[in-house]
């Protein structure tokens, strides 16, 4: 199956991917000429492979639901926003809020993500084959996020129980975000993650960070505050 | 939410198809911002001694030719829907003093020997078509759609703000301190002619290229003095600024080739024009000011 964006409007083209059988389908689906459009493949709810050639506008493949979707370019703003399962791999570079909020599935950006990804992350996984800007991972309550490149600042600022593996450098570190001990545990669920993401397994130099637990449990001595 | 555009030549390739290009650019704007729009052109330089003026009078039946013999010696008068060009002989300031006190009712819109200013109320296409720009030719634009949030849909209050001669500054985003600036800018002689944040943003730019600040001093003393949101681009006489405020929420792209240097708060924008595919593409950091001129016209980052 074939849609040429500028021949085809973007709400029947998502009224098709909408109506697709329950069942999913085999054949990939292919979208040419998106030109920066929004909500491209949005709301998905099958299992099909759709493929975006060129680069998309914000929100593309928001809310996915097992669907595979691959962008040849770039993505603005929200890419895989409050994905529940599924597959979304970015070729390009991603704009800011990439993964936002989302609940499952693997969102892979094979060139660098601007600020705030990941951000209120709630189980997703994200790999990030570049580097991620600031305030990435705020308020990430569960999933994971592996950064190959560096970090912006205040990476995982009052971060929750979500787990992040960077190798590169992080610019400074949020609120309540600390860095933990790489144990086998997690080597293992490295090894899983970039596997997962069909990139080059190299686990050395990686360092993880996550919640230090002090900013969001309650602590009796704050008693006297409530 | 409002919409910024900017187009910048860097030789003569596109210079003559300057409207064509832009008009698509900030027409695909229209979604972050109906109420109005508005665009600065950079174009026929004023012959050496003289100045042009763009002013603005509600008005179609408005005498522009009385109102510009106040101002000084007028070589020629261009009537645009509601705005006027006028080049009238004289380089400084003084002329815009004069023409911000010729008529009260009148706006002046930009002074300088290639800036034109032209904003009204209403939909981007509308505005666009009113003054002509998809046929306009020149070195570089920049424009704006707006989405007012914090005052009164007015012509005044629509973007690009003059800020000098020659100058001029869109925004996206909101000021939080911009009552308390205004009060204190006032004190040092700049007017303000709405509540307009922006306009704040711009009246603070002015004061300080006036006190002989560089732009890029200028520009970093805003990020030190302005509190809130912000994407500006910032059209110069030779070229345009682009800078961020440090959190970076309001939406930048930019697009390079040999041939042009174009921004927009959306890629969709910028879907159209000439080798986009080839061109390199990128989100302005926060808090980073960056800068092209036909002098150097290669990119010139200045971390702030």
């Amino acid at each position: 199956m074939n849609f040429d964006l500028s021949q085809v409007k973007l709400r029947e083209v998502n009224q098709a991917l909408h109506d697709l059988p329950e069942a999913g389908v085999t054949e990939t689906i292919h979208l040419h000429n998106p030109r920066g459009a929004h909500a491209v493949a949005c709301g998905l709810r099958v299992a099909a492979k759709i493929e975006a050639h060129g680069p998309v506008g914000y929100y593309c493949a928001g809310m996915n639901q097992k669907a595979e979707i691959t962008v040849h370019g770039n993505a603005g703003t929200g890419v895989a926003e409050n994905m529940m399962s599924g597959l979304v791999r970015v070729k390009g570079n991603a704009s800011q809020s990439a993964g936002a909020t989302a609940h499952g599935g693997l969102l892979i950006i094979e060139g660098d993500a601007s600020a705030r990804c990941g951000i209120s992350l709630k189980g997703a996984d994200i790999v990030v084959q570049g580097s991620v800007g600031h305030m990435s991972a705020f308020m990430a309550q569960a999933g994971r996020m592996v950064i190959y490149g560096d970090a912006g600042e205040a990476l995982g600022d009052s971060i929750y129980e979500a787990r992040l593996y960077v190798r590169g450098s992080v610019a400074s570190l949020g609120a309540d975000c600390i860095e933990k001990e790489m144990r086998d545990e997690h080597k293992a669920e490295l090894t899983e993650l970039l596997s997962k993401a069909d990139l080059p397994v190299q686990i050395d130099g990686f360092r993880r960070y996550g919640s230090a637990r002090s900013l969001y449990s309650f602590k009796v001595t704050n008693a006297s505050s409530y | 939410m409002c919409g910024i555009a900017a187009f910048f030549s860097k030789n003569s390739t596109y210079e003559s198809r300057l409207g064509e290009l832009f008009v698509p650019m900030l027409d695909c704007l229209t979604g972050r911002g109906p109420d109005s729009a508005g665009f600065a052109v950079y174009r026929d330089p004023a012959p050496a001694g003289s100045t042009k003026i763009v002013a603005q009078h509600p008005s179609l039946h408005y005498d522009w030719k009385s109102y510009f013999d106040k101002v000084g010696r007028v070589n020629s008068v261009k009537i645009l829907s509601t705005h006027a060009l006028a080049y009238v002989s004289g380089e400084s300031e003084i002329l815009r003093a004069a023409a911000e006190a010729a008529d009260p009712a009148v706006t002046v819109m930009s002074v300088g020997s290639t800036i034109e200013i032209y904003k009204e109320m209403g939909l981007p296409c509308k505005v666009m078509a009113q003054f002509n720009l998809s046929t306009a030719q020149g070195s570089h634009a920049i424009g704006h759609t707006r989405m007012a949030t914090e005052s009164a849909v007015t012509t005044a209050g629509s973007h690009p703000f003059s800020t000098g001669m020659d100058l001029c500054l869109v925004h996206n985003g909101s000021l939080s301190n911009h009552n308390r600036l205004r009060r204190n800018l006032e004190r040092q002689g700049i007017r303000f002619r709405t509540d307009n944040d922006s306009e704040v943003a711009a009246g603070y730019l002015a004061w300080r290229l006036r006190q002989g600040d560089s732009l890029e001093s200028s520009l970093k003393g805003a990020l030190r003095d302005l509190d809130g949101f912000f994407t500006f681009a910032i059209g110069t006489k030779d070229g345009f600024a682009v800078l961020r405020d440090p959190i970076a929420c309001k939406p930048a792209i930019l697009a390079e080739t040999d041939d042009y240097v174009a921004m927009a708060s959306e890629y969709r924008s910028l879907a159209h024009l000439p080798n986009i595919d080839k061109a390199r593409i990128w989100e302005p950091e926060p808090a980073r000011i960056y800068t092209w001129n036909k002098a150097d016209s290669s990119l010139n980052l200045k971390a702030a």
